[in-house]
């Protein structure tokens, strides 16, 4: 310890030690129950709530890199469920519910902190927006409350209410219960939990082709042999039109890079998660100390991970209206992460054309706040082979319906 | 920053530049004989490749010209630029 920090709160001493091994180091087998492809956070714990809900273990994780390389450990970590419509109240306040006892259940540390979040409204339309949100929210039974400038103040003092600014603050959404969790604990937590189930977890396995036979899924190829499966649930995130397109079937989405960006670490003086839509930048500290930063994608699709340098300008300068102390902080680090977007901004979690094929994608920006609730219901496609109630309503064939969830409102920079 | 040559021009940062998309999405015959499953196709359904895609591209800093660039979303690098009404060039 150097003489300046002694006696001082040293950031992130607080935090668990670095893990041995959590999970059983598995060969591939010839033939599975299930086979999930993607490693990443949703798959992981789709392969635990199959063991753990529904008895199914001959499960195996395909990951083509390291597991949780992909977006799960690249997000920024918000979790929050005040989305606008029934139907994502549903899916997102179901996995709030079980972010709220995982730790317990999964035996594992997550730093899962309900700080809360803000939603700042910077326009007479945003108020609107955002005051008809919290209304929606409170007949769903998600915690949500409007609060005046002043109030926002209160809840988080650095930010600039002050009226003479390009974009004041004219309120706020704050759902108390929201916060953030720490990325990689959590697709550690499920990886250890599942593999204790007897799950395989297969990693640098990637998938290169799925057989399928009148019509039915048969297995999978990879670039480490050919899998057999009675069942195959894709999960591949930024990646899923490629997978997918390996059985002939086509997904609304289309993939962008995502970037993020954090400072160097600083003492806490941000005790809640900040999100703006209207200047276009999304604000938390995490426990180590640094400020971490998001805002929207980078706009022409591509497979890259990392993305254009305007955007992290542009995103900065929202930071700095919003928070004038920041005016000295230092980026230390940006990276980007592959994301699939949809044109609802609404997930597609269910069946696909091909028997025994099973598809949940289109998270885009925000899924990872979603990763135990959507492990709860794929699982149960999965398992059951019909949707669960609570992922029913984003199936793929909602493009054809007309029956679309639109959530721009509620996710468009916020995650 | 992808550097974008516009065909009228030159070489330009992307910030200059706004996206447009899949190229060639041609607006339906007769929209009103179109099944459901193909006004989704039509709406909601775009190429999402891995490798070399049509895109649009629209100069909203400079000429204010919409073009047409095949573009590897793989490597994000240009293989060609062309006018829009020309078909898509061949390229490696
Ligand atoms: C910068 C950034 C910030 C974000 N911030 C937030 C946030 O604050 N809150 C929030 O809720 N969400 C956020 N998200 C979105 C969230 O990260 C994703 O929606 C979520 O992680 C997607 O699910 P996943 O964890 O399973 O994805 P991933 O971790 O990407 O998992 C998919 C996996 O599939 C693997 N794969 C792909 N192709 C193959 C193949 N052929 N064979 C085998 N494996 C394959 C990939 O390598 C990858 O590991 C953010 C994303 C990014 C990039
Ligand atoms: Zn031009």
């Amino acid at each position: 310890m150097s003489p300046e920090t002694q006696g001082r709160r040293t950031p992130g001493a607080d935090l668990p030690d670095h893990p041995d091994r959590l999970w059983r180091p598995a060969e591939p087998k010839r033939a599975y129950d299930v086979v999930i492809v993607g490693g990443g956070g949703h798959g992981l714990a789709t392969a635990y709530y199959l063991a753990k809900n529904h008895g199914i273990t001959d499960v195996a994780v395909l990951e083509r890199g390291w597991l949780a390389g992909g977006n799960m450990a690249r997000n920024t970590t918000i979790i929050r469920s005040n989305y606008l419509w029934d139907e994502s109240a549903g899916i997102y306040e179901h996995a709030l519910k079980l972010w709220e006892g995982l730790e317990e259940d999964l035996g594992y540390p997550l730093l899962f902190s309900q700080r809360g979040v803000l939603n700042l409204a910077h326009s007479l339309q945003d108020v609107r927006d955002s005051v008809r949100r919290v209304n929606a929210n409170r007949l769903n039974g998600v915690d949500a409350e409007w609060l005046t400038p002043e109030q926002v103040k209160e809840v988080c003092p650095i930010v600039d209410i002050s009226p003479d600014v390009r974009y004041p603050v004219l309120g706020g959404t704050y759902q108390p219960r929201a916060g953030i969790a720490k990325h990689d604990y959590v697709a550690w937590g499920f990886a250890k939990a599942a593999s204790d189930l007897g799950v395989d977890m297969i990693e640098h396995c990637e998938v290169t082709g799925l057989d399928v036979r009148d019509g039915r899924v048969t297995g999978v190829r990879t670039t480490r042999g050919a899998i057999a499966a009675g069942k195959v649930a894709l999960a591949a995130a930024g990646h899923s039109s490629v997978v997918a397109g390996y059985a002939g079937v086509s997904l609304p989405v289309q993939s962008h890079p995502l970037q993020a960006l954090v400072s160097e670490l600083l003492e806490p003086v941000h005790p809640t998660v900040v999100m703006s839509n209207a200047v276009h930048v999304y604000v938390s500290q995490a426990h180590k100390g640094e400020l971490v930063m998001g805002a929207g994608i980078d706009a022409a699709n591509s497979y890259r991970q990392r993305g254009a340098f305007h955007i992290i300008e542009r995103q900065m300068s929202a930071a700095l209206e919003l928070f004038p102390v920041f005016a000295r902080a230092h980026v230390l680090r940006t990276w980007g992460g592959v994301v699939d977007v949809t044109p609802d901004a609404s997930p597609i979690v269910g069946l696909t054309p091909v028997e025994n094929l099973y598809v949940n994608c289109g998270w885009g920006t925000g899924g990872f706040k979603a990763t135990p609730g959507v492990g709860w219901c794929y699982a149960h496609t999965v398992a059951t082979g019909e949707p669960h109630p609570l992922n029913a309503p984003f199936s793929l064939d909602r493009f054809t319906t007309g029956k679309l969830v639109d959530e721009h409102g509620a996710a468009a920079v916020a995650h | 920053m992808l550097l974008i040559p516009c065909p009228w021009c030159g070489p330009r940062d992307e910030a200059e530049f706004h996206y447009g998309g899949q190229a060639h999405i041609a607006y339906p015959d007769n929209p009103a004989a179109l099944s459901d499953e193909e006004w989704a196709r039509y709406l909601f359904f775009r190429d999402n490749p891995k490798g070399p895609f049509a895109e649009r591209w629209s100069h909203t800093a400079g000429c204010r010209r919409w073009f047409n660039v095949v573009r590897d979303t793989a490597t994000n690098e240009i293989h060609a630029v062309y006018r829009v009404g020309e078909p898509r060039p061949v390229t490696a």
